[in-house]
Order: structure tokens, then C-alpha cells, then sequence
């Protein structure tokens, strides 16, 4: 068996270790006997879903961010919104996210269109505007998902996608108590961390519904996981803690 | 009167600090200081008869802070400086206050210099205080995001600073960063560039750790004729809007050696060759920009060279300690392109070695961890004999090298000193460790490696 994956803009969209999404994907598709091939996408390149099983889209700062809407919108948005209406496997994160989204609407009240592929939309409240930054824990699926965010953009869903995760710690889309956006088989959050590394049960569960659509197969062999769900573990022990540098730290 | 009690508060806090081991007493006693009287900093700074020199950048400010001063101590001035890499205003008020007697004069002020290591975000807040006759940046890199919020965001709060800086103040940028190189565009003083010539030590292709790899003028994809590390080399955009700048100090050749770096510069006022006690390519950069602002504040090249060739490696990001026979190094990694270069350097070394990585994610070292994914550990592949982790995110740090290739089942010990007591004892006599910190981490670490090797706390480590 093997699972192609296209990495849409690694060159821009790669702030903060989304790389180790990829690498996860690979590890838990190999350990288990799956071939597993990546395609890098970058500006002007065009995007033919029928090559690929999944897609993954990471986040920017704004600079890149812009760059990118752009062909998004125009070259790889509209084949790739197809392809999730039939159940191609995407996911985006933090700035991804936000573009995969209606419209992006930054600090400066310009409006950036999205690709329209997740019916949400994001307002950024200005620079003054405090960025939601720290350690999230949200439940999902009846476990826990636990990352990183850093974004200054409030996320607002629409009609079309209901929420990937409510929010134990952290702030998510806009400070509602949600964090993310699920669309068929399409995923939206601003979970950095890297997000799969320490969260395996949602990776193997993008891996599964790739597997589910080329292959029918529905089931995983299980893995190794005590190094992941050790880091899990301590990512949820740690989100209670608080800050023990009251001097000498450089924030 | 105030300015008394503000000195007297802060030396007496350093030295109850000192004494408490409550960290180093380095911010705590500046942070009072800076309380009582807040114009400490600019009523001091501007008694320093010789001036004073900042420099800031995401990585090698605390070694090149080091070198400038063995540079300006050669040269014969003396140097009031925040050595232990506490790099806000209130670590610069605490040095100057260390300097001062206690009726808020500063001692031996006519041959006194500041130079201070200085945080990117706070450059602009501790240049207008000190007035500095230089400024030096060194690189600009992915770092705690969680706290600049974007690389971007700390290139523009240096452009607006530039554009306030009165004209009299010098600029040594790195010619070979694409960002920092362009920083020069809105220079209203003098401008030094310095960068590497010697392309022998290119790296092949740009790694994952770059950031600056699009023109800071058009946004095109920058090409690159050399890569050194990350986004450092010799660079120019497709639409010649913007090229590296042809720098006025530059390694002319670099050579390894047991004993360091062998290095041939070019500068304006003359040439210097100088043996480095360091290693690294990055350790070539951190002696070019202290170099460029020696050359910027008038130094004789013989003097330089002096000062380059006696001074040590800053303490942590390049030490070494004997402890039960064995060698055990520190090598700072605290962001994808640092810890990279420390990579590098250990693997080049060529003998296996057992690896212990510390990461921290209290708010000095930056509380998102997700850069460990940026970092290229698949490297150490073939070279580790063992494997220890520890630090606040352990896990997070083994499950990473469990993905890099590097072993199912890391060994994760979560206290530090029993994490490094057992990769030196698992060492052959004889044999090497390597410690990856992030900054916390290292603090702890030298520490507790200084106590065994029996120098003493970091603190004293300067003889002070």
C-alpha cells in the first residue's frame, strides 16, 4: 500500500515545526508497512487532486501569508475545494487554516480572500489586539488534543463546518471555548507542537481515512506509542502549571 | 540622592543574590535598580568616556559580546558589560550600577566602555537610554516566537529604530543575512558590513532552519551562490534590486584546527590573522562582527587580533569540562538555526559520543517547543554512543529524536544531574559528551558541571 501526500507551500507555509507533521505521517505510515510519498507545491505549481491522498498546509507570519493567498486562491483553491467535497483528506494549520477559511481580514483591516474551502472567516482585531499565545489542552473524539498557538486572528465558523475541538485550556478560534474546524474529511486548527507528533490518535486517524478511500481499509496496527503518549501526558500535566519566573524572566 | 539609593539597592541585591545562589544575581539586582530610578541606565551610560556598543541579534550575541571586549580591553579601555547574557534593560542597568561607586559615580570613567549584549526586541528601548557610538547585529532567526509574535515583526522594530538613530552612530551589520545586510538602506550614520568570503566552508543546499530566503526589497525567491547555514551565504535576488553587499570585513580563508579556527581577515584599516579558540562556522561570524565593530570604534588591527585570539569561549555555548576523565561539552540550542550549527560541530568531530539533550520551555527559553521539529537531529545518526534526555519537556524532546531515527526509547531522566551523571558514567575514559541546552537549561546544567569540575557557579566563572 502507499499514500501520496501533497505539502502545499513548505517554502513559505513552515513556521514553527509543522515539518514534524509530515514526519509523522511518514513514521506511522512506514512502521506499518505503507509507502509514503510527499510532493512539495510551492507558488505556480499546480495542484491535481487525483495524484494525491491527502494534503497538508502550514502556517506563516502575515509577509508569507500574503504571498501565498494569492495563488491559493487563484491556482491550487479551486481543484483542492473539489477534491474535499468528495472526501480528500486536508489538513491545515494556523495560517493554513486561516486561508483555507472564506476571507482573512488583518490588522489593518485589509481584506485577504481565502480559498473557500472551510465556511469560516477571520478577523484580526488590530495590533493592539492581545495574540492568543500559550499552551492549548481541547477534547476531541473523547481524548484530548494538546498543542501550541500563536495567532493573532479571531476565527469565526460558519453554517457549513462545525468545530474540531472544545477548548479545556487556551483560547482556540476566538476565546468561544472551541479551538478548530472539521469539513467531511477536511481538518482547520491552530495547534502547533508540532500538532501529530504528540497527538497519534488524531494522525493515525488522517492516515485511516486516506487508507479508507484508496484501500477500504478502516483499521490500524497498533504502534509503540509510550514516547507519545508520555509526551502527551506531560503536555496535559504542564497546562495547569503557572509561571514561576516572577523575576529575571525576559517577557 | 535617589540615584545613591538606586545603586546601593542594586549592589546590595546582587550581592544577597550572589550569596543566596538565586540566580546568578544578574537581572533581580538591575530590575530594583531600574525601580527606584529609572533614568539610571541614560545618567550612567552617558558618563562611560569611551562610549558604549550594543549588540543584538537572534544567535552569537553572548560570544560576540565576549570577543569585543577582549577586543576594547586589548586596545587598552575598560569594559563595563553584562556578561552573564542577561540582556534586557534591566541586566544593563545592573552592570552599570556593578561599575558605579556608591554615591552613583561611574569608577575609572574616563577609559570606561559599555558593551552590552542586548535582546532584539529591547535594542531600541536600551539604545535610546546608552546612546551607543555602534550598533552591531549579528543574524536574525526563527526564535520564541511566542514572544516576538514574528521573525518579521523583530526586523521592523529594528528598521524603525534605525531610522530614529542619530546620525553618528555606526551600523556593523552581517553581510551575509539577507535581513540584516538590508538594514543599511535605512541607515542615517556609517555602515560597516562584514561576511564570509572563504566559500570553502559552504554548506550544500539551504536547510529547513533559513527564514530570510525571500528579497527584504521585492519578495522574490533569493538565489544563493554559497550557503553557509540557514540563510547565511552569499545571496542576491533575481531582479538585482538587491545583493549581498561586498563587505568591508571579510574572512579572506578559515581553517579548522585542534586548537580552533585559523582565520584571515580583511579590514579596512588592515589585515588580521588570528588563531580563534572556537569552533564553528557561526564562531567565524561571531569574530567578523567583533572584528567589524572594533574596526568600527577605531581599534589598531594588531590590537584585534590580540583581543580575538585571547579571549574564551562565552561560557555555555562553547564549553568544556573535565569531570571523571571524560570531556563533557555545552553547546547552547535554543532555536532551529543555533542548534543546527551546534550540530554541525559536534558531528564533525568524527568520534561517537554520548548526547544529552535539555529542553526547557520557561518563558527565557520560549514556551513553545515546536521549533525542535525544525531542527535537523536526523544528523546525529551513526554518531551517538548513548542517548540521555531531560529538562520540563523530556518527552517532547525524546519523542522528536525517536522520530529523527535516533532510538525507540530514549533514555528520559527528568532531573539534570542525574540525566548528565549518567551519560558521563555510560563514557568510555576518555570519551566525549555533549550537552544540547536550551538557555534555562543551561544555566542548570553549567552549574552543576562547574560544581563537579570544581570551577565554581557560573557566576565566578569570570574571575570576578
Amino acid at each position: 500500500m502507499k499514500l501520496w501526500l501533497a505539502h502545499l507551500y513548505p517554502k513559505l507555509m513552515n513556521i514553527y515545526g509543522d515539518r514534524g507533521n509530515i514526519i509523522t505521517l511518514r513514521r506511522r505510515c512506514e512502521a506499518r508497512g505503507i509507502e509514503f510519498e510527499v510532493t512539495e507545491l510551492e507558488i505556480g505549481d499546480k495542484f491535481v487532486p487525483e495524484a494525491y491522498d491527502m494534503a497538508f498546509m502550514g502556517g506563516a507570519q502575515d509577509v508569507e501569508q500574503r504571498r501565498v493567498a494569492e495563488d491559493f486562491r487563484a491556482i491550487k483553491g479551486e481543484p483542492l475545494r473539489e477534491a474535499v467535497e468528495a472526501g480528500f483528506v486536508f489538513l491545515a494549520v494556523c495560517g493554513g487554516y486561516q486561508l483555507a477559511g472564506n476571507y482573512y481580514r488583518g490588522a489593518d483591516g485589509e481584506e485577504m480572500a481565502g480559498a473557500g474551502i472551510l465556511d469560516l472567516h477571520t478577523v484580526h482585531p488590530g495590533p493592539q489586539a492581545k495574540r492568543f499565545i500559550g499552551n492549548v489542552v481541547a477534547d476531541w473524539n473523547g481524548t484530548t488534543l494538546v498543542g501550541f498557538e500563536n495567532h493573532g486572528g479571531r476565527t469565526y465558523l460558519g453554517a457549513g463546518a462545525r468545530p474540531l475541538a472544545r477548548i479545556v485550556t487556551g483560547n482556540g478560534n476566538n476565546g468561544d471555548g472551541w479551538e478548530g474546524a472539521v469539513y467531511r474529511n477536511t481538518f482547520g486548527t491552530y495547534l502547533h507542537g508540532a500538532l501529530l507528533p504528540k497527538n497519534p490518535r488524531f494522525a493515525d486517524h488522517l492516515i485511516a481515512l486516506a487508507l479508507g478511500r484508496r484501500y477500504d481499509v478502516v483499521t490500524l496496527d497498533p504502534l509503540d506509542d509510550k514516547v507519545e503518549d508520555a509526551a502527551h501526558a506531560e503536555a496535559l500535566r504542564l497546562s495547569t502549571r503557572r509561571s514561576i519566573m516572577p523575576f529575571g524572566g525576559r517577557r | 540622592m535617589r540615584r545613591t539609593a538606586a545603586v546601593v539597592a542594586a549592589r546590595t541585591a546582587a550581592g544577597l543574590s550572589r550569596r543566596f545562589r538565586a540566580g546568578g544575581g544578574t537581572a533581580f539586582p538591575g530590575l530594583i535598580a531600574e525601580r527606584i530610578d529609572p533614568g539610571i541606565v541614560r545618567d550612567l551610560a552617558s558618563k562611560l568616556g569611551a562610549g558604549s556598543v550594543l549588540v543584538t541579534g537572534t544567535n552569537g550575541k553572548t560570544t560576540t559580546t565576549r570577543l569585543l571586549r577582549s577586543v576594547v580591553q586589548a586596545a587598552g579601555l575598560r569594559t563595563v558589560a553584562n556578561r552573564e547574557g542577561s540582556n534586557m534593560m534591566r541586566g544593563v542597568a545592573a552592570a552599570l550600577a556593578e561599575a558605579s561607586t556608591w554615591d552613583g559615580r561611574l569608577r575609572q570613567a574616563r577609559k570606561a566602555i559599555g558593551v552590552f549584549e542586548v535582546d532584539e526586541a529591547t535594542m531600541p528601548l536600551v539604545a535610546d537610554a546608552v546612546r551607543p557610538r555602534a550598533v552591531v547585529f549579528t543574524n536574525l532567526f526563527r526564535d520564541q516566537l511566542d514572544r516576538y509574535g514574528e521573525v518579521e515583526t523583530v526586523a521592523g522594530v529594528w528598521r524603525r529604530a534605525i531610522s530614529g538613530f542619530p546620525p553618528g552612530v555606526t551600523l556593523a551589520l552581517n553581510a551575509d543575512d539577507p535581513s540584516v545586510a538590508s538594514l543599511r538602506e535605512g541607515a542615517r550614520g556609517p555602515v560597516i558590513t562584514f561576511g564570509l568570503d572563504d566559500t570553502s566552508l559552504a554548506a550544500g543546499e539551504i536547510e529547513h532552519a533559513a527564514d530570510a530566503r525571500w528579497c527584504p526589497k521585492c519578495g522574490a525567491e533569493l538565489e544563493y551562490d554559497a550557503v553557509f547555514y540557514g540563510h547565511i551565504g552569499h545571496w542576491r535576488c533575481p531582479t538585482k534590486d538587491n545583493a549581498r553587499p561586498n563587505p568591508e570585513v571579510a574572512c579572506t580563508s578559515a581553517a579548522t584546527t585542534d586548537a580552533g579556527l585559523d582565520l584571515a581577515v580583511r579590514t579596512p584599516s588592515g589585515a588580521i590573522d588570528v588563531r580563534l579558540p572556537l569552533t564553528g562556522t557561526y564562531n567565524v561570524y561571531n569574530a567578523l562582527a567583533a572584528a567589524a565593530a572594533g574596526v568600527a570604534l577605531g581599534v589598531e588591527p594588531a590590537a584585534i587580533e590580540r583581543g580575538l585570539a585571547s579571549a574564551g569561549a562565552a561560557f555555555g555555548r562553547q564549553e568544556r569540562f573535565e569531570i571523571d576523565g571524560r570531556t563533557v561539552h555545552v553547546l547552547l540550542a535554543k532555536n532551529p538555526a543555533g542548534a543546527n550549527q551546534s550540530i554541525r560541530t559536534i558531528i564533525a568531530s568524527g568520534e561517537p559520543f554520548g548526547l544529552v539533550a535539555l529542553l526547557n520551555d520557561n518563558i527565557a527559553d520560549g514556551r513553545d517547543i515546536s521549533w525542535i521539529w525544525d531542527v535537523d537531529f536526523e544528523l546525529l545518526a551513526g554518531h551517538l554512543r548513548s542517548l540521555t534526555v531531560s529538562g520540563v519537556r523530556a518527552w517532547d524532546m525524546a519523542l522528536r529524536l525517536k522520530y529523527a531515527g535516533l532510538g525507540e526509547r530514549p533514555d528520559v531522566e527528568h532531573d539534570t544531574a542525574r540525566a548528565l551523571r549518567s551519560a558521563i558514567r555510560r563514557a568510555p575514559a576518555g570519551g566525549s559528551v555533549y550537552v544540547l541546552p536550551t538557555y534555562t537549561a543551561m544555566l542548570e546544567a553549567r552549574n552543576i558541571l562547574g560544581r563537579w569540575a570544581g570551577r565554581g557557579a557560573f557566576w565566578e566563572a569570570d574571575g570576578r
